[in-house]
């Protein structure tokens, strides 16, 4: 399998701040690489690299083969880009809109025609085709956007957080094209700050803080790595705690960690439904109630915290933590 | 892989005509963009018209051509306003991530930008046949005129351009891309004889290019009679030739130097 976007030791300074300090990146043909971390990590940053909006202090990159530094133009031949904010002509139809950069791509005014037509049609967008694009909503938008990134079907896909500030609906609706895009075939780089979508859409998963990479693995590696899945329980009286921590110890993957103020016991398991089910069956045979039980996915910021020591700053989208426990 | 530069006119056009729609779906837009020139036309000739005297002509034609040139040089100000409205949108991102001439977006935008101004001098030139001012030479010359005055409306965007790529938002825009065509178009012949000027502004108003245009456009309308209120020394003798010279100069600046802002063009 050939590598299709590689870079190597990417640095980008500005001023004091390196917003990029030896960043490295491989994504095989046909994969998805999910860039996770927090806002101002650098992750924009790789991406403007990688698609020739931005030149490195230092460093190299390759996409398919073509040195992005050294021949741009043919890159921007190959590649599609949709970025964090719906980059639309507002005052243009969506119709429009593709149809200009069907030109730009110089497939010919007939065929830029067809494709923008195919485009809405796919995207569900034939409705609005002759609308201007400031009457679409958000999610509208992107897809619209994203279809701009598809005009020339690339087989290089650059998405920078496509599914920030969309509403859950539009974000699943977003996520099922983007999948449909991979099976076809389509290298991707894809940007979040969600860990829940790195894991849906990613084969592989570069968490980077301060423009290093600091983990690197498939979205179950990582998991593993923080902890995965985690099912807690909270009893009422001390006394308790002992069966408690058997009946998770015959559950869990790992011993259960006990926080005896708060009458808290955590444990990892593999599967949180089955492992919830039976925690609840045999706490019910032995006559214990908890006054709370639940499963606990990572969040990005346990993987921050795990990995970093620190939480993802600017992290205002993720629940907030009671606190952090071992 | 090297861009012909028909693929940039082509692309260029690609590009004006998206900026063109623009002004077609937002009609008060360009109402506004007329209505301030009409505005002036009819201040100045109402207001100052009879306020200020250059001896030796009719101060109503005389000012014309200053008015063009004024509005044109601020129209330019669309230029850096545009620019930077779609650098923080992030227009210009996916303009700049396609395979297309670096040259393509400024000259669709100095394209349309250039179609506008043309919609505004033909407005000015209504009203300024209503309030009196007559083209006095002749039919080549009233065309080479108003040419003239396109022309350096267009080398004039490129100015802009350049500072609509290297500001940070649409506000800054909005006055770095007018504050300096204050001093650059009152420090000339627009409304006044550069002779009344002290002596040491007098060769600074007489070299600014703005008054070499107005004086040039004032020539070829036959508004400016030999001898009245031209200043003095070589600009005087030769307006034209420095009109298109100024006009020429500018472009060859600032063109390479608007490519270059828009090949490191970040969005905000």
């Amino acid at each position: 399998m050939t590598d299709t976007i590689v870079a190597r030791g990417l640095v980008k300074a500005y001023g004091d701040v390196r917003a990029l300090d030896g960043l490295d990146l491989t994504v095989p043909e046909g994969t998805v690489l999910g860039l996770l971390g927090p806002n101002g990590a650098g992750k924009t940053t790789t991406v403007r690299i990688l698609t020739t909006l931005l030149r490195p202090d230092a460093g190299s990159c390759t996409v398919a083969g073509v040195d992005v530094l050294r021949d741009p133009q043919r890159v921007r031949q190959l590649i599609g880009l949709s970025g964090q904010y719906a980059a639309v002509d507002e005052h243009l139809t969506g119709f429009e809109n593709l149809e200009m950069i069907g030109r730009l791509y110089h497939l010919g005014r007939r065929r830029a025609r067809e494709r923008a037509r195919e485009l809405l049609e796919r995207f569900n967008l034939s409705d609005a085709a002759d609308r201007p694009a400031k009457t679409y909503s958000g999610g509208m938008r992107r897809r619209l956007d994203l279809a701009g990134a598809l005009v020339a079907q690339p087989k290089v896909l650059f998405l920078d957080e496509p599914t920030t500030g969309l509403d859950p609906r539009s974000r699943l609706a977003m996520w099922e094209v983007i999948t449909e895009l991979v099976r076809e075939g389509t290298t991707l780089l894809l940007t979040t700050q969600y860990l829940e979508e790195a894991d849906q859409l990613a084969h592989d998963i570069v968490v980077i803080d301060h423009g290093r990479a600091i983990a690197h693995g498939t979205p179950d590696e990582l998991k593993r790595q923080i902890g995965g899945e985690r099912l807690e329980l909270t009893v009422g009286a001390q006394e308790e705690i002992t069966t408690v921590t058997a009946i998770l110890e015959a559950i869990g993957t790992d011993r259960p960690t006990v926080d005896e103020e708060t009458l808290r016991v955590t444990v990892p398991v593999t599967n949180g439904p089955t492992a919830l089910i039976e925690a609840v069956r045999k706490l019910d045979g032995a006559g214990i109630a908890p006054t709370d039980i639940g499963i606990r996915r990572p969040t990005l910021d346990d993987v921050f915290l795990q990995l970093t020591g620190h939480q993802a700053e600017d992290h205002s989208t993720a629940p907030q933590r009671e606190g952090a426990r071992a | 892989m090297s861009m012909s530069p028909l693929t940039a006119i082509s692309d260029g056009f690609v590009v004006a005509k998206r900026n063109l729609i623009k002004i077609k779906r937002i009609p008060d837009l360009i109402i506004f963009t007329l209505v301030q020139p009409i505005m002036f036309v009819l201040l100045f000739a109402y207001v100052f018209g009879g306020a200020i005297n250059v001896p030796g002509v009719n101060y109503r034609e005389y000012l014309m051509a200053g008015i063009f040139v004024q509005t044109v040089a601020f129209g330019s100000g669309l230029t850096a306003i545009g620019l930077a409205e779609d650098m923080q949108k992030g227009i210009i991102d996916r303009f700049r991530s396609l395979p297309m001439s670096r040259a393509a977006v400024l000259l669709g935008r100095t394209s349309s930008d250039l179609v506008n101004n043309a919609l505004v001098v033909l407005v000015m030139t209504l009203c300024g046949l209503l309030v009196g001012w007559r083209i006095r030479d002749g039919f080549v010359e009233a065309v080479a005129g108003f040419a003239l005055l396109l022309f350096f409306a267009y080398a004039m965007s490129w100015i802009a351009a350049t500072i609509g790529l290297s500001v940070r938002s649409v506000e800054v825009a909005q006055s770095a891309g007018l504050i300096w065509l204050f001093p650059l178009t009152f420090l000339s012949n627009a409304f006044i004889s550069t002779d009344t000027l002290p002596g040491w502004l007098q060769p600074i108003a007489d070299w600014n290019p703005v008054s070499s245009v107005i004086l040039a456009v004032r020539d070829l309308f036959g508004n400016a009679p030999a001898g009245a209120g031209r200043g003095s020394g070589f600009p005087a003798e030769h307006p034209i030739l420095l009109a298109v010279l100024w006009s020429v100069a500018i472009l060859v600046i600032f063109m390479p130097l608007a490519v270059n802002r828009y090949r490191r063009a970040a969005a905000r």
